[in-house]
Formats: structure tokens, sequence, C-alpha cells
């Protein structure tokens, strides 16, 4: 089954209810959640489990956005959070310090955003004249490239040692690295990147995105550029990776090629999948997921008496078992446990009657 | 039901050659499957604001004969003009925004969108709005002109509904809106009214007649009915290329023509 076969569907473009009453109760419910976590979430919660889902999460959603919408499924947005992360890096202050430039960060951020953004411009022209298998090889062979580019490259991407001391630049006088901050720096990010991609999903662009998804040939008939709009989907979608890159590199304070390894750009496909691509939050559960099992497998395991290596054991069954028991990831599971209990419900209020 | 269906706000490029002549000039066109010939040196001129019928059997080349016109295949040989201008090699959205428009004779449409979705997505394709990042507010023109056309193809009751949801006649309407969006200066329907009710028929009789006097278009049809009544002209194609050309009524009284395409339906018997 196809990715657009389980495409997002909305009512219609314009919703005249007030922004406040078209978000869902349990919404307001998961919010506070999040915004009150930290008072019983240690810090090691906040910043390695919470910090690293929002961040992996918004890379995942970088994905979702041009699989779920736009029907390309690109293994490149490590790759592109992991260019907009090594910008910073380079053009800011590092460890490396023959390398960096030290730059001010009100020049590193609009460049790190604005280079990512060129770099998935420039890679999304080359994969979107190709389909379905071949743009997973084409982006695939690109990850694999920078990889080994950065790698070889010291004069600028100071090769296989890369940067440490990566830090975010002390704005308001809050060290953004300190476990609290961090977590509600991620959290906020990560609620706008979403905020943005269900926004965007009604918009002319977004709209029209699904169309080329859905029937490109009728779409050119309607007057739009096909090309052009997968390619601006790419731009677009660089956002969220980057966002996701920049906070990446801050949390572990350094970046090096590993970081944007092959694994890495599999794992943001894996992410998006167990969550699910039909809707935003599904890479975001995703990453939860992934996140948990990283970081607990090794006990897990271990109390069994295993490797903790075979996390990516546990990872690969969990995939497998989605993939062919809900296509629409855990996001599907919920939806069909909801109808089921609906039908339930029904069922027993139409007996009863 | 008389309600304007389309708008001419907005400004269609190369609308400055409109003076020279045709809306639509084909030259020899020729269209090859391998090598099978679906079309052969098909020349045609075609009117601004003229209303042709494309009459043939299956498989006579008329459809491919659109895909030419629109750009979804590139023909063999041969060359096409849209309002003067050559737009032979033209990927089909430069020649939509240029004011052409077509309907599919299996219907192409968004079934997972709702109606209005449908002709919203058809308005953003020919405006400069179609890259906006910003949701349309509820007074926005091209929402307003979306509006317009859902009436005027009397899916309003059904404009929230999506579109796989449908019946088969609604389908057809919609697919005859989404070609009316925007400012269309010329329109290709390809056997619009198949499969519809007699009610459903006439009622795209009226659709059609009712367009703006500037706006010309092709209509495949096999109906003879639907076809005399909404078309000043009659094109017959036959394995590939044109046989007869004339006014409707000459067409309609060929002995010729009866005979071939008519056969007893209508003179004899
Ligand atoms: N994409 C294609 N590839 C190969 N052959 C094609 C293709 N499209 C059409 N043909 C062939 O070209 C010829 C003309 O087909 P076309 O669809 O243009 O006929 P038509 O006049 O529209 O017929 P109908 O009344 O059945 O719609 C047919 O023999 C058809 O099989
Ligand atoms: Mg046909």
């Amino acid at each position: 089954m196809s990715v657009a076969d389980q495409a997002p569907r909305f009512a219609s473009p314009v919703d005249h209810r007030m922004w406040s009453e078209r978000i869902p109760a349990p919404w307001w419910i998961l919010g506070l959640i999040l915004l009150l976590l930290p008072i019983v979430a240690n810090n090691f919660w906040l910043f390695q489990i919470m910090g690293w889902t929002f961040i992996l999460g918004m890379i995942g959603l970088s994905l979702m956005f041009l699989a779920g919408y736009g029907g390309m499924v690109s293994l490149l947005q490590m790759s592109i959070a992991g260019l907009a992360g090594y910008m910073v890096a380079i053009l800011g202050p590092s460890g490396a310090a023959n390398v960096s430039l030290g730059l001010s960060w009100w020049i590193v951020l609009p460049a790190a955003f604005l280079i990512a953004a060129l770099f998935a411009t420039i890679c999304g022209a080359l994969a979107v004249r190709t389909d379905g298998i071949y743009t997973i090889m084409i982006t695939l062979a690109i990850a694999a490239a920078f990889f080994y580019f950065t790698r070889q490259n010291y004069s600028i991407f100071n090769g296989y040692s890369g940067f440490n001391l990566v830090l975010p630049p002390k704005l308001f006088g809050v060290n953004w690295r300190d476990p609290l901050p961090f977590y509600y720096l991620t959290l906020a990010c990560a609620a706008l990147c979403y905020g943005a991609v269900v926004y965007l999903a009604r918009s002319p662009f977004g709209l029209a995105l699904q169309g080329v998804r859905d029937n490109p040939r009728r779409m050119a008939a309607l007057g739009f550029n096909v090309t052009a709009h997968r390619v601006a989907a790419y731009a677009l979608a660089s956002v969220f990776a980057s966002t996701g890159g920049i906070l990446l590199v801050w949390q572990n304070a350094q970046i090096a090629p590993g970081t944007i390894g092959i694994s890495s750009a599999i794992d943001v496909l894996v992410v998006a999948v167990v969550g699910g691509m039909r809707r935003p939050l599904g890479p975001f559960i995703g990453a939860f997921i992934y996140v948990l099992l990283q970081v607990f497998s090794t006990d897990i395991l271990g109390f069994f008496g295993f490797s903790a290596d075979r996390f990516k054991l546990i990872i690969g069954i969990g995939f497998l078992a989605i993939v062919l028991f809900s296509p629409d990831g855990v996001l599907g599971l919920w939806d069909r446990w909801r109808a089921r209990m609906a039908a339930r419900k029904a069922a027993t209020t139409g007996g009863g009657a | 039901m008389n309600a304007p269906v389309v708008s001419s706000r907005m400004n269609v490029p190369g609308a400055g050659n409109a003076s020279s002549g045709n809306a639509l000039e084909l030259r020899g066109i020729t269209k090859m499957f391998g090598a099978l010939a679906a079309i052969s040196d098909v020349t045609l001129s075609v009117k601004p604001g003229e209303r042709r019928a494309v009459l043939g059997s299956n498989g006579a080349g008329k459809t491919t004969l659109f895909n030419c016109i629109t750009g979804d295949f590139l023909p063999t040989a041969g060359l096409v003009r849209f309002f003067g201008e050559d737009v032979t090699v033209f990927p089909p959205h430069e020649r939509i925004r240029r004011g052409l428009r077509r309907t599919y004779q299996i219907s192409s449409l968004f079934t997972g969108l709702s109606v209005m979705d449908n002709i919203y997505l058809a308005c953003c394709g020919v405006s400069r709005n179609r890259f906006s990042l910003v949701r349309p507010r509820p007074d926005d023109a091209l929402l307003q002109a979306a509006e317009i056309l859902v009436e005027a193809v009397h899916l309003t009751a059904d404009k929230d509904r999506l579109v796989g949801e449908l019946a088969y006649g609604q389908q057809r309407q919609l697919e005859v809106a989404l070609a009316l969006s925007g400012a269309p200066r010329f329109v290709l329907f390809d056997e619009p009214a198949a499969g519809l009710s007699p009610t459903e028929r006439a009622d795209l009789v009226t659709i059609l007649t009712s367009l703006p006097a500037h706006i010309g278009f092709i209509i495949i049809e096999h109906d003879m009915d639907v076809a005399l009544r909404v078309a000043d002209s009659v094109t017959m194609m036959h394995n590939g290329r044109i046989f007869k050309e004339g006014r409707s009524d000459e067409i309609e009284s060929d002995p010729e023509v009866q005979e071939l395409y008519l056969g007893g339906g209508h003179a004899h018997h």
C-alpha cells in the first residue's frame, strides 16, 4: 500500500470557529501535561528523553510532510538536519577554533537555515524527477555521499572528528543547555513546527501538494507546475529538519559524521513509519517510542541477559510488526481501536433501545 | 442558473495575441504510439468563441487529439497554436495558465477532498496564489469564485461532501466545474455527457449554452442531440483523420454522415 492511500483528510478550507474552540480537549490536556512535566520529571527525562524525542520528532515531521502530503519518501532529512547543525558549528564558535568562524548567532542561525534550504532545494530538484523506490534510492545515495564527504573533508567539515563544544548562545542570560530551559526550548520548537504543518496542510500550497500526490496529471491540467511544487515542498520541509538539526547539535554539544550516517537517515524513516505518516503527530509518537527503546533497552536486554547491541533488533522487529499490522503506524492502531470502541458502543446502545 | 459562471478578474498571459485570428490552430498534428498512428496529419482551426463538436467512432483519436492540444502528450509531428502563440512544446500548466481548460473522459478528481476543495484547488491553479502558505479567509476572492462555480454546476448542497462519495452524475458535473475555473478562453470537453441521465444531460446543455460568448470550446460527444444543440460546427474523425467538417446543420443533413455515423437512429426507418 502506498503512502498516498493513507492521506490525511480534512473538512472545508475555512473554519469559522475561534482558534481556541477548534482545538479538541485532549490537546489541551496533552499541552498542560507537557508544560507541567518539569514538576515531576527529573533532568534526565527532560533533557535526554523528552528533548531528544522533540528533536527526532521534528526531523521525522519533515519527512512526514514530504511523504504524507507529497507522496515523496526522502531519506535525506537527516542530512539536511545535519547540514544545518554543521553550519552552526562551522559558522559559529566551537572547540575546533581553527575551522569554526565564530560568527555571532544572529548571522549563524539564519545562514544555517538558508544553506540547509538551498541544499534541500537542489537535492529535491534531483529527486522529484523520480518516483517511489527511485526517490528512496536517490535520496539515500545523496545522504551517503554527504556522509562520506563530511568524513573526508577537513577544511570545512573537520573530517572524522567533527566539532565539539558547540553551545547555544546565552540569550536572555539563560544557559539553554540546562535541562529545564532546553526542555522548554525543544518543546516550543516542536509545537511551532507541528502547528506550522497542521496549518500549511490547509493552505493553497499544502492542498496543492496533496493534489500533486494524488493526481499529478490533473494538477498540471489545473495550471500547477507539479515539479516546482514538489521542489518547494523539499525547501519547506527543510525548515523543520533544520530546526531539529540545530537543536540536536546543541543537545550533544557536538556534531560529527556519525550523526548523519546512513543508519541515522534510516532511523528517521523508522520513526515516521512507526508513529504514522498520516498525521503530523505521528513522527513525535514514533520518536518517543524510539527514544524510550534506545535509552532503556540496555536495562531491559541486560535483565534478560542479552547485549545492549540488540537494541537495533528490537527496533527492527517493532518496525516490521508495525509495517505488517498497521501501515498507518501506532496512530493507525489507535484509530482502529477507537473505531472499534465506537462500534461496540453503538451496538450496545442500539441493542438496549 | 444564469449567474456569471466564469470571472474575468484574472489577467491571462498572452492575452494580447488574441487579435490574430484563431483561438486554436492545429497544423499537421500526428501522434504515433509505437507503430500505431492514433491521429495523423490533423489540421484544424477554431475561432475565438466558436463551439465545435468532434464526432467519431471509438478509437478515432479524439481523446488523443485533446491530449496533444493540452500537452499531456507531445505530438510526434505538427504545430499547436493557442491564440496565435506557438505552444506545441509548452508543458500543460503553461497552456492552462494561458486560458486553455479541459475535462477528462474518465473523471479525474481528487476523491479524498471535498467538492469545495476540488474547485478551490482549480481556482488556485490559475491564480498567483498557488504557492500561498496562508490559509484563505472566508472573504477570500478565490473561495468566492469557487462558491460561484459550485453553484453554477448545481453542487451547492453537496459542497462539503467528499468527492469519492458523490454519485456518478455529480462527479461529471464537478469535472465540468474544474474546467471553468479562473478565466478560461477555450475549453476542451471530453464526453461530458457520457453516462448522464436525461435530466442531467439537459442540465449540462444549459450550462454549456449559457457560458459567456467569448469562451469557445470543443466538445467530444457521441450523443448527436447534445452535440448539435451546443455546437455551431462539427468535425468528424475516423481512424485518426478528419474526414468531414462543416456547420452543424450541414453535417446533420449530410447523407454520408447519416450513413456512417447516425446510422438508422435519426433519419432512416
Ligand atoms: N497512451 C496510449 N498508448 C498507446 N495507445 C494509445 C494511447 N492512448 C490512445 N491510444 C490508442 O490510440 C487510438 C485512439 O485512441 P483515443 O483514446 O484517442 O480514441 P477516442 O476517439 O477518444 O475513442 P473513444 O471514443 O473510445 O474515447 C486507439 O487505438 C487507442 O488504443
Ligand atoms: Mg476518448
